[in-house]
Parts: structure tokens; C-alpha cells; sequence
């Protein structure tokens, strides 16, 4: 069987090919589908394979575990709905951190075994790991273990299971000092002082530092946060590809760990704040008195918001996570239809952060059925306000507060926003006069120009189609 | 065991070529290919699948167990969120076409 880790090899290569040829199609829209459909050929050869790897024990175990692991999360990602993509997202990615640090734990424990001089018949068969080895592995090991906690925060934010954010004075220096130790004695465990209980520490104080860093960090930053943390899994996979000699994790893990670390600060800069802002400087505790906003909410009815866009000449519409939550995109793509066959020229603007991860909407409104070229970004969107008749705002609200232009102590002040109340009417659909995601009062909803059309996204979607088919019979 | 410096350089390249993947990626699928690297890096599926191979003492298999069930959620788990979003993608296009019937 000379030839069996050849061809082991082989499959690992074939797999790392088939990973990087998978993420370059799914870059563009027409080939995307067939990219994962690679991948996943890629990740079939590559687990496959490994049940033929030379000297494996526990051939049994690892075959239950992975026949549990596979069925349990295949059924719940076929069966979540798509607005809860975010969060499964951020669960699946811990999964991955909490299996790179698992990796790190048994590397460790079984070095500290292999240390203990009365087993000599243990030493023989495993072979001791190179202080390169042992110092990549805690590194890892460290990374995977807040990539792990962290998302599990995160999947629990976007649940809606944890609504507040846990703040506290001196956080950021806790935070600090929480991070500081970890790295300690992760240098200590690398530089040979291991023994069972150091790495229990280890361990505890990584998953706490993980869920320390992330509890304080609010809804409108969690997209920026994740990505963040699909990078970290990232490099903790390659990380410890190092230490098992596994050039396919190495490969995978660490082109994750670029692309992913590309995607956070692409995501930053749409927010015009630095990935180091997003993560310590907490958000929404700006100092200095907010304006106040003078005047009051106007508010409209569907009859007359849908006359207002039956005649107009140009529509756009805005979607928010408002949109995602009432699972309104069906209704609301029904109406811009009808607007659209009555010769209004209607287009979809989608700010770079709206929803809960980056591109959330275009996934939502493809899903619906929008074509893309009605689909419009904000660079592109911004000049055409001023030409537009009426700027329908769907469970939209920070990503079109003016504040963020003219409230130097907002703390969403920066961040670029589309600039909706540059059309000649707008028209915001919002379930109450309550504050956004990030606790912020909106000025645009006291505009002159602005009328508020309250009710449930998917409710009033429904009602403005109503009017306007009686409008139209 | 690989060499120090051929895994630097490996790790070099690698990094490259995540970094020009996504570089050049419309905002409309930031989205799919998050969820989609967050698949890729499910190949610690094999390295779980290898630590647990390796686990020799009962405690050692338990967090090796543990490690390959984390790790087969992320692989697969990854993957049908990934095909779902896309698939849709893909009906969005012959759409175009029709001009929204």
C-alpha cells in the first residue's frame, strides 16, 4: 500500500483546488451556484480521504460524530427561514472555531501525556510536537476558542435571545487585561510549562474573552463582527493545519482568513469606522449632548401613500431589516410591480450595511424575485434623490438618518448614509414611533417632507397593493 | 510534518489568493460568499477528524468527539445555507428577462 498516502495527498490537493476554484465562481453572480457545488465536491474527497489515513484510531466514533454533526445541521439549515440566515451564519462559524480550538485541546493534552517519562510505549507512537508546532497550535487554539464564543454571542443577539447590551465602566480595560492573561499563559503552555489544569485555564479564559469582547458590541455593528470572526475561524483552521501537516486546512483556512479579513474591512468602511472602533469603542456611548429634533412625525394612510406612488414618475424604494423581520419582501416586490406596469420607474437602494450582514437585502429581495438591475447601490443611488418623486423607506433607519451628517455627537455620526430625504417625498413604513436597532432618534422621520406610515412591513406592503388594485380597476 | 519555511510560503499564497478572490466580488453576493468561505474553512472537519484518530485517553476522544461533531455542523451546515442563497440567485436572472411577470 505504498501508493495510499499518494493518493491521500492527492485528494487533499484536489480539495484545496476545488475550494479555490469554488470561491472564484461564486464572485460572480451567473457562475456562484456551480462554485459552492466545487467546494462541496472538495470537501467530500477531502473527509473521505481521511478515513484512509494511515495509523487513525476511533474509526467508528469519528464516523457517528460526523454522520450526527452532518444530519443535524443539514436539516436545520434546509429548514431556517431566510431572514434567520445571519445568525446561522455566525452559528455555523463558531462551530468551525470551537472545532479548531477541540483540535488545539487534544494536540495539547496529548503533549502534556507524552511529557510524563513512565509511558514510554505512548511516546513511540505519537510523535512529539516542534516548539513551531506547539506555539501555532496555542495560537490556534486561542483564536478558535473567541471565534467560538464570540459567535455564539453573536447567533444569541440576532436570535433576539439577549437584547441588551451589557455594558459597564472600565469594560474595555477588563476586556484588555482578560486578553492579556490568555496570551500568557498561552506562552507558557508553548514554552513547555503545560499540565492539564494551565490548559483548562487557558481554555476558560479564551471562551471568556470571546464572549466579553462581543456582549458589549450593539445590532448595527454584529454584520462587521461576524465576518470578523468567519476570519478568525479562518486562520485558527490553518493554524492548526500546521500542526497536523495538513497542507488543505493550511490552504483553506488561510485564504478564509485574507478573504475574510478583506469583507470586515470593506464592511468598516461602508460604516466609516475602523474594524478597532467596531470592537472597543462601544457603540452608541458617544459623548456630548444629542440635538434635539424639533417638530413631530406626520403620519399617512396606505390610500394616499399609494395614490402618492401611482402617479409619481420615479420610486425608490428603500428595504431595512424592518423588511426582513416582517418577511415583507414578497409583498413589497408585488407592489413595486404593479407600480412598475403602471409606467413608474421603480428602483431598489440597498446601503452597504443594511439588514444584518452585507448584501443581506439583495439575498432577500432575490429571493422574492427582484431583478438586479433594478437593484441599486448607495454610490449609485445617492445623485438620483433629488430626481426621485417619492422615496419609500421599508423598516429602514439608521442607514437613512441624517443625524449621521449633521450630529457631530450622534454616535452613528460618519457613517455614510443614502440620502433619502433629498427626494420630494418620502414615505417610511415603521411598525412605531420607537428609536432603530441602535437606540437613535431619526430625524428624517420629523422632516417636512416625510409622512409615516405606520404598521407591520409585510401589512402595509399588503395594503398598498390593495389600494392600488382598486386604483387600477 | 512540513518544513517551517515551505508552510510560510504556502501561507503567503494563500493569502494572496483569498485577498483577489474577494477583491473584485459585486456587494450583491458579500453575503453567499461570507456564508461560503465560512463553508470552505469546514476542512477542520478533516483536522478534527484526524485530532480524534490520534485521541488515545477517554477525556482526550471526548473533546475529540466534540471537535468533529463542531466541525461536520460547520462543513455541512455551511454548505446548504450557502446552496440555498445561491439558488436563488440563479432564478433571478432568466427574470430579467421576462421583465417581472
Amino acid at each position: 500500500m505504498v501508493w495510499l498516502p499518494t493518493l491521500i495527498k492527492g485528494c487533499y490537493f484536489l480539495a484545496a483546488l476545488l475550494f479555490i476554484l469554488g470561491l472564484k465562481r461564486m464572485s460572480s453572480p451567473r457562475t456562484a451556484r456551480g462554485g459552492i457545488v466545487w467546494a462541496g465536491y472538495g470537501m467530500l474527497l477531502a473527509v473521505l480521504a481521511t478515513f484512509f489515513l494511515p495509523d487513525m484510531h476511533n474509526l467508528g466514533l469519528i464516523a457517528a460524530a460526523v454522520l450526527i454533526g452532518v444530519s443535524a445541521a443539514w436539516w436545520t439549515g434546509r429548514r431556517v427561514a431566510m431572514t434567520a440566515m445571519p445568525q446561522m451564519v455566525a452559528l455555523y462559524n463558531g462551530m468551525g472555531g470551537g472545532a479548531a480550538a477541540a483540535i488545539g485541546a487534544v494536540e495539547l493534552i496529548g503533549y502534556v501525556r507524552n511529557l510524563v517519562p513512565v509511558q514510554p510505549a505512548v511516546i513511540a507512537d505519537t510523535p512529539a510536537l516542534t516548539p513551531i508546532e506547539l506555539a501555532l497550535g496555542v495560537l490556534g487554539a486561542l483564536i478558535g476558542a473567541v471565534s467560538f464564543s464570540g459567535s455564539l454571542i453573536a447567533f444569541a443577539k440576532l436570535q433576539g435571545w439577549l437584547d441588551k447590551r451589557f455594558v459597564f465602566p472600565g469594560q474595555r480595560a477588563v476586556n484588555l487585561l482578560l486578553l492579556a492573561v490568555a496570551v500568557v499563559v498561552g506562552i507558557m503552555l508553548a514554552s513547555g510549562y503545560a499540565s492539564l489544569s494551565l490548559i483548562a485555564v487557558f481554555f476558560a479564559l479564551a471562551l471568556l474573552f470571546g464572549l466579553m469582547m462581543t456582549l458589549p458590541i450593539g445590532g448595527a455593528d454584529m454584520p462587521v463582527v461576524i465576518s470578523l470572526y468567519n476570519a478568525f475561524t479562518g486562520l485558527a483552521v490553518a493554524f492548526e493545519g500546521f500542526v497536523l501537516g495538513n497542507e488543505a486546512m493550511i490552504i483553506a483556512g488561510t485564504v478564509v482568513g485574507a478573504a475574510g479579513t478583506l469583507l470586515t474591512q470593506l464592511m468598516a468602511k461602508a460604516m466609516n469606522r475602523s474594524i478597532g472602533n467596531v470592537l472597543f469603542g462601544s457603540f452608541g456611548a458617544a459623548g456630548g449632548e444629542a440635538q434635539s429634533i424639533e417638530g413631530a412625525q406626520k403620519p399617512i394612510d396606505a390610500a394616499d401613500a399609494a395614490v402618492m406612488m401611482a402617479y409619481a414618475e420615479r420610486v425608490v424604494i428603500v428595504p431595512g431589516y424592518g423588511m426582513a423581520v416582517a418577511q415583507a419582501q414578497h409583498k413589497v416586490w408585488e407592489f413595486a410591480q404593479l407600480l412598475i406596469k403602471r409606467g413608474v420607474k421603480v428602483k431598489f437602494a440597498i446601503h452597504p450595511v443594511a439588514g444584518r450582514m452585507p448584501g443581506h437585502m439583495n439575498v432577500l429581495l432575490a429571493e422574492a424575485g427582484v431583478p438586479y438591475d433594478l437593484i441599486a447601490d448607495m454610490d449609485e443611488i445617492n445623485p438620483e434623490f433629488p430626481a426621485t418623486d417619492v422615496a419609500l423607506v421599508i423598516g429602514a433607519n439608521d442607514v437613512v438618518n441624517p443625524l449621521a451628517k449633521t450630529d457631530p455627537a450622534s454616535p452613528i455620526y460618519g457613517m455614510p448614509i443614502l440620502d433619502v430625504s433629498n427626494a420630494k417625498h418620502v414615505i417610511v413604513v415603521k411598525r412605531g414611533k420607537g428609536t432603530g436597532f441602535a437606540g437613535i432618534e431619526n430625524a428624517l422621520f420629523y422632516a417636512d417632507n416625510a409622512r409615516m406610515l405606520y404598521g407591520d412591513g409585510q401589512a402595509a406592503a399588503g395594503q398598498l397593493v390593495n389600494e392600488l388594485k382598486t386604483l387600477d380597476a | 510534518m512540513i518544513d517551517g519555511f515551505l508552510a510560510l510560503y504556502i501561507f503567503m499564497l494563500a493569502a494572496f489568493t483569498g485577498y483577489e478572490i474577494i477583491a473584485r466580488v459585486p456587494v450583491i453576493l458579500h453575503t453567499p460568499l461570507m456564508s461560503g468561505s465560512n463553508f470552505v474553512h469546514g476542512i477542520v472537519l478533516v483536522g478534527a477528524m484526524i485530532a480524534l484518530g490520534q485521541a488515545r485517553t477517554p477525556f482526550e476522544m471526548t473533546i475529540g468527539f466534540i471537535g468533529v461533531l463542531l466541525g461536520a455542523g460547520n462543513a455541512a451546515g455551511g454548505y446548504v445555507v450557502t446552496e440555498r442563497m445561491l439558488e436563488m440567485f440563479k432564478s433571478s436572472k432568466p427574470a430579467d428577462g421576462k421583465g417581472g411577470k
